[in-house]
């Protein structure tokens, strides 16, 4: 991952350094094809598998993703976009009978290893789910639990984070009344927002959304997406969508599966415009069942 | 033709549907008519806080605080063991038995509940009674350990099976919700799903205590029958049900004794009512709580 000059490799003839803000370069993915991330991947896959008993449902995956970046993953349903992101968080050890090969290093370390604990990990790298699931709890102690479990005990640390989060994920205005209401008595698109601060609360570098609009209404959805746009430049975000029209919106780069197998990956715009597999362009256009 | 059959067929449903409503009016009517004429010569207050129970002797003397305090009484040390092993259960079924231990324990437990209460009186009156006497060197084997120990095992399939119905609609979402944020398998079950699910065990205690407290026959048999105000868990009692159960073949129709057995009933059915009521509402805002049903 070495700086180079990325207008000479393959595949960057529609690249122009003007779009990217901060320092970019090239980031070799493994399938021999350059593309634009970030200046060094803050998460890579390599040669991942993955099966649930025996179907196999990911087949050699390699992918990276950028700091600070917003990367989609788009797919037909059952492609294994929810299963692919569920290992970066380890989710998947919820799911008896899996297992994987492979590794998945964050900052260069295999987070898939034994010797990483899952709970250590899951602080930084949450996860915001496809139907909000806040807890049936008040607003302020969904907030807090994540701080609560992770045993800080100071009380005036707990208040200012959970402060902080809320106005992180753009709901402090709309709830700072309302922090000792049930968090069930929220919209949906609130509830969606409350689980994003509960998970900011603990100060992931890592992001995963997994279809986090696919409950919302049209204005839920676009305080969602600016609120992504917002949160990467802190945090590495990978959002699974359906919504091609949503990666575009919100995306730097983008990864479409198909059947469990990676197609291809690159720079949103390049494969909304340009795309180089035919599958990827059936997919995008539509025509695909 | 058609459209008359079907408005027949509606009727016929109609009218089974409502006619558990019609059992319990017609219980409610029956009980609240052969037990009035007794508060015509005891006072409800003397009925109910009486502490002597003679109904036979000359005069009679009606006070059911004995038998009251003897039924919370085995009631309450059911709850001692049917609570932490029904909850115990429920938690170990839901969260830690794989699918094999879970194929194994579950009919075990609905097979626990559908033995005949008089096999569990016999098993108390023939084993459980004697070892307590010969252990503790009771006078007599027959008291309030041994019916509450028989009671809180027959209630304990209750209590676990509702409980496991209440851990499993806690949505799964919450568990993944909790884990997500880096807790580990012991703070989500603390601090998620047993709060998340707490007022439903607290319906599925409440409806083991239901049970506990009607239970008539294994009572009737191990309870040892003296209609005194239990000081120790070793004394022997005589709780409303097995009152019921032991006078009425004896009380001539239309005696006084024959209504104060009814008042006694009422007295049991109001209170069971009320457990019931209580569950049920509880259980109601348990599911509007996980947004089960809004
Ligand atoms: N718990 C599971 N047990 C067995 N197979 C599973 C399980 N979860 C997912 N799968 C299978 O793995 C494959 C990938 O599923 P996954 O949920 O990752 O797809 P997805 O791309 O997220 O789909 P969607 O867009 O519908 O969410 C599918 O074929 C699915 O049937
Ligand atoms: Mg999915």
């Amino acid at each position: 991952m070495h700086n180079v000059d990325y207008e000479k490799q393959p595949g960057m003839e529609n690249f122009h350094p003007s779009l990217v803000k901060g320092p970019v370069g090239i980031n070799m993915n493994y399938m021999g094809e350059a593309d634009v991330f970030g200046p060094e991947a803050k998460i890579s896959a390599r040669k991942v598998n993955f099966y649930y008993g025996a179907k196999r449902a990911l087949n050699n995956i390699n992918i990276s993703f950028s700091p600070r970046r917003v990367t989609a993953i788009i797919g037909p349903s059952g492609c294994g976009k929810s299963t692919f992101i569920r290992l970066i968080n380890r989710m998947h050890e919820l799911v008896p009978g899996t297992r994987f090969e492979g590794e998945i290093l964050i900052d260069g370390l295999d987070i898939l290893s034994p010797a990483c604990d899952a709970a250590e990990l899951r602080k930084r790298v949450g996860m915001v789910f496809q139907k909000p699931n806040p807890f049936p709890k008040t607003v302020f102690e969904n907030v807090a639990y994540g701080l609560e479990v992770n045993g800080v005990t100071d009380k005036h640390l707990i208040e200012e984070k959970v402060v902080d989060s809320l106005k992180k994920a753009a709901l402090w205005g709309e709830i700072k009344d309302r922090l000792k209401d049930s968090a069930l008595g929220l919209s949906g698109g609130q509830q969606q927002r409350l689980c994003i601060a509960r998970c900011l609360a603990v100060s992931p570098e890592v992001i995963l959304f997994d279809e986090p609009c696919a409950s919302l209404d049209p204005i839920s959805t676009a305080k969602i997406e600016e609120l992504i746009l917002t949160l990467k430049k802190e945090y590495t975000i990978v959002i699974v969508t359906h919504n091609m029209q949503q990666a575009a919106r919100v995306s730097d780069n983008t990864a479409f599966f198909l059947m469990g197998d990676l197609i291809e990956t690159g720079r949103t715009d390049r494969i909304f415009k340009a795309p180089r597999d035919k599958r990827t362009e059936d997919y995008i256009t539509g025509r695909f069942g | 033709m058609n459209k008359r059959k079907e408005r027949l067929i509606k009727y016929l449903f109609t009218a089974l549907a409502f006619s558990s409503l019609v059992f319990l009016i017609g219980i409610v009517l029956v009980l609240f008519k052969e037990a009035l004429p007794i508060f015509g010569k005891v006072s409800l207050k003397a009925f109910l806080l009486g502490e002597s129970w003679y109904p036979t002797s000359e005069p009679p003397e009606f006070g059911i605080l004995p038998l009251i305090l003897a039924s919370l009484w085995v009631t309450l040390g059911a709850l001692v063991i049917c609570v932490p092993i029904g909850v115990g259960s429920a938690l170990y079924l839901h969260e830690l038995a794989g699918p094999r231990q879970r194929a194994i324990l579950k009919p075990v437990i609905e097979i626990l509940a559908s033995v005949p209460s008089i096999v569990y009186g016999f098993f108390g009156m023939v084993i459980l009674s004697p070892f307590l006497q010969d252990t503790f060197e009771l006078p007599i084997g027959l008291c309030a350990l041994t019916t509450s120990i028989i009671l809180g095992v027959m209630a304990t399939p209750t209590v676990a099976s509702i409980a496991e119905d209440a851990l499993s609609y806690v949505p799964r979402s919450f568990r993944e919700a909790s884990f997500a944020v880096g807790a580990d398998r012991w703070q989500t079950l603390t601090k998620v799903i047993i709060p998340a699910a707490g007022s439903g065990i607290s319906t599925a205690i409440i409806l083991g205590m239901s049970r506990a407290i009607g239970e008539t026959m294994t009572v009737l048999m191990v309870a040892g029958g003296a209609a005194v105000i239990p000081h120790s868990v070793f004394d022997p009692v005589r709780p409303m049900t097995a009152a019921i159960a032991a006078e009425m073949g004896e009380a001539p129709v239309g005696s006084d004794h024959y209504n104060a057995l009814f008042a006694i009933a009422l007295i049991l059915f109001l209170i069971t009512f009320v457990f019931n009521i209580a569950a049920e509402f509880i259980s109601r805002r348990f599911r509007l709580k996980l947004g089960l049903s809004r």
